[in-house]
């Protein structure tokens, strides 16, 4: 039974993670870029949520959907600003300029917010479910991060397959130059990518912070950069890969915290993403591009 | 004449050769100063306290300039290599701290043993980390970092009459009633000999600038420049990439090694939590801002960011704050076409202003001439 409970927690914490790493996988599929600053803004969108529930006692609900606004905003501005100038640098100056974005980010945040971490109270009011006379319990917090992580990964690929400016992100990601000859605005494409990738992260903040109920400024590092070991994993550019790796890591993660050592869970997780790229590196799910001379 | 001669010489010097030894010069002079400023009393006790740090971190930006600026790829596992260094040479001191009396003998055995481990630990990793390329290697030497940094926290190791006990806690290690406590999980490591000082710093940080401009300007060096300018024209003309990545990437972790040594005997005590990804972020930020492949600016950088903040304590909360937007800034301004003609139209604007300035105040002088 304890098995049990480790794996519905594993399978929770990796649907947060799975919401995660779309973002990152829609980023670095069209823009070719690790957006570091990702994992800082599921915890802009968590300040967010948590101060217009706590200082404007609005319904939890809607201040879920006003952090995904927040974010979505912050995250154009960001691409914008510090992305756009540099489309045509080297992927070493747009890697330390998103490492500059996320330490701003966390930074901005530790003198806005404090360094105490505070309590973030639950948006979900699911009560749980225990089975076998209360040996398994599944709490609202799972149920809820599970239904909503396969609703978004059924949404994105439908929204990817069937309309016009989804499309437009495939071609994109394809082959940027043939992309705009037919015609599609590449810069709108990649702010549209930023701006659902933001949104996700805001959601992901939601149900991360309701799971795990404390958030400071660096609460969105690590399940970032899980998240993009996840991403790794299922194949980067690829949606149901994101969903799997996800699973995957959150799984692998709470088990390897169970069974092995409390402490070496993250290492754990590092030594995954090592082992992929040394044997798969495309993933599970992932094309292998060839390279052109 | 015999002044005309030595400039006839000096103008037949090799660039290479003149950048260097200004950048030796440079440091040999800075540290003169500190020298006679600190045994006429003239420096406080808060300076002093960072004589040692600051070389720690002059040699680890230099380090990491070899990979990032030499061989153009972005390392985030700086941190990693140096809490190998740091653990390895404190290991080795409190060991052989009862065999080895004389510090002066002992301390360097632990420097280089320190910086022999981490470069086993950076060919280890390279060897599969290197066949990767841009963003994926930076995530993995992030991944080897954080590791490191988690196994170490993790490892508690103890000494006994029955030998050497490693285990992943504290009731697992069994140890003898005799048996001593050397990395207690956590709590790190306790009781490292104090033996860093600023003049051992000093000559560390100089070996470290001789082997690093010896190592750019040599056949070697050369070679990782071209893989770095064009891999694939590097490879076709014969050059092994593998090695030659590798070779760069032990080397960097050797002086992070070395600078994780002097680091862990500056202090008594020694925690893995240290080493963690914004140690190898803030190294990253000294390279970036000292000039990615330039040493001498990898020096200033780390000098200077570390002095300032200590120096000016107003702004140390926003510190990290004003090193994020130094980052951006930088790389938009070095990568960014339109960015980069702005600046230099500001700078061609403000010598244009001093030339004038000058003109004005010096023409009075040629019309008294006249």
């Amino acid at each position: 039974m304890g098995f049990l409970n480790n794996l519905i927690n594993g399978i929770s914490l990796g649907s947060i993670y799975a919401v995660i790493a779309l973002g990152y996988t829609l980023v670095y599929g069209i823009a070719k870029m690790l957006n570091f600053a990702h994992g800082d803004i599921i915890m802009v969108g968590g300040y967010v949520i948590f101060y217009s529930m706590t200082s404007f006692q609005i319904n939890p609900y809607i201040s879920v959907l006003l952090a995904v606004i927040a974010c979505t905003v912050l995250g154009i501005v960001i691409e914008k600003i510090a992305y756009k100038p540099l489309r045509q640098a080297t992927s070493l100056s747009v890697l330390i300029t998103a490492i500059g974005v996320s330490y701003f980010l966390q930074n901005s945040a530790l003198l806005l917010f404090g360094e105490k971490p505070v309590n973030f109270t639950s948006v979900v009011n699911i009560p749980s479910i225990s089975l076998f006379d209360g040996q398994i319990v599944i709490t609202g917090e799972t149920i809820v991060a599970i239904i909503i992580s396969i609703l978004i990964v059924v949404g994105l690929s439908l929204f990817i397959k069937k309309t016009k400016s989804g499309r437009a992100m495939l071609a994109v990601s394809e082959d940027k130059d043939a992309a705009q000859l037919m015609g599609i605005n590449i810069n709108r494409t990649i702010s549209l990518t930023f701006a659902i990738g933001a949104g996700l992260a805001a959601i992901a903040g939601a149900l991360l912070c309701s799971a795990y109920p404390t958030l400071q400024n660096t609460t969105g590092a690590m399940p970032g950069i899980k998240a993009f070991v996840a991403a790794v994993f299922g194949g980067i550019g690829s949606v149901p890969g994101a969903m799997i790796g996800g699973i995957l890591i959150g799984v692998i993660e709470i088990l390897g915290r169970a069974y092995i050592s409390p402490q070496l869970s993250d290492a754990i997780v590092f030594a995954v993403l090592i082992l992929v790229l040394i044997v798969k590196p495309t993933g599970l799910l992932g094309k292998k591009i060839r390279e052109k001379v | 004449m015999s002044n005309k001669a030595t400039l006839a010489k000096a103008k037949m010097l090799k660039p290479q050769t003149k950048q260097s030894f200004t950048t030796y010069i440079m440091v040999i002079a800075a540290f003169v100063i500190m020298m006679v400023l600190s045994s006429t009393g003239n420096v406080s006790s808060q300076i002093e306290g960072l004589l040692v740090p600051l070389c720690v971190y002059s040699i680890l930006a230099v380090s990491l300039n070899l990979t990032v600026g030499i061989l153009g790829e972005l390392s985030l596992g700086q941190a990693g290599f140096m809490c190998v260094g740091a653990y390895a040479s404190a290991l080795f001191s409190i060991a052989t701290n009862e065999s080895i009396t004389v510090a002066w003998i002992r301390f360097p055995l632990a420097i280089l043993v320190g910086g022999i481990c981490a470069a086993v630990f950076g060919i280890l990793i390279g060897i599969p980390v290197l066949r990767l390329r841009g963003d994926y290697l930076a995530i993995v030497t992030l991944a080897f970092g954080e590791i490191i940094k988690n196994v170490f926290a993790a490892l508690y190791v103890g000494i006994d009459s029955n030998g050497l006990h490693i285990a992943l806690n504290q009731a697992d290690m069994n140890l003898a009633e005799d048996g001593t406590e050397i990395i207690r999980g956590a709590l790190g490591v306790k009781g490292v000999p104090q033996d860093s000082t600023f003049v051992i710093g000093f000559v560390l940080l100089m070996i470290t600038l001789i082997i690093s401009y010896n190592f750019i300007n040599s056949r070697t060096g050369r070679a990782v420049k071209a893989i770095r300018d064009n891999a694939i024209a590097a490879e076709s003309v014969g050059l092994n990439i593998t090695k030659y990545k590798l070779i760069t990437f032990a080397l960097t972790a050797f002086l992070a090694g070395l600078a994780g040594a002097l680091y862990s005997h500056n202090y008594a005590t020694l925690q893995a939590a240290k080493f963690d990804y914004n140690m190898s972020i803030l190294i990253l930020v000294f390279v970036v801002l000292g000039g990615i492949g330039n040493i001498r600016g990898s020096v200033i950088a780390a000098i200077v960011l570390t002095l300032l903040p200590e120096v000016l304590r107003s702004i140390n909360n926003y510190r990290m704050l004003i090193y994020s937007i130094v980052l951006i800034v930088m790389m938009i301004c070095t990568s960014n076409e339109k960015a980069r003609n702005l600046i230099i139209s500001v700078f061609n604007w403000l010598k244009d202003q001093i030339i004038k300035l000058k003109n004005m105040i010096i023409k009075p002088k040629t019309k008294e001439v006249k």
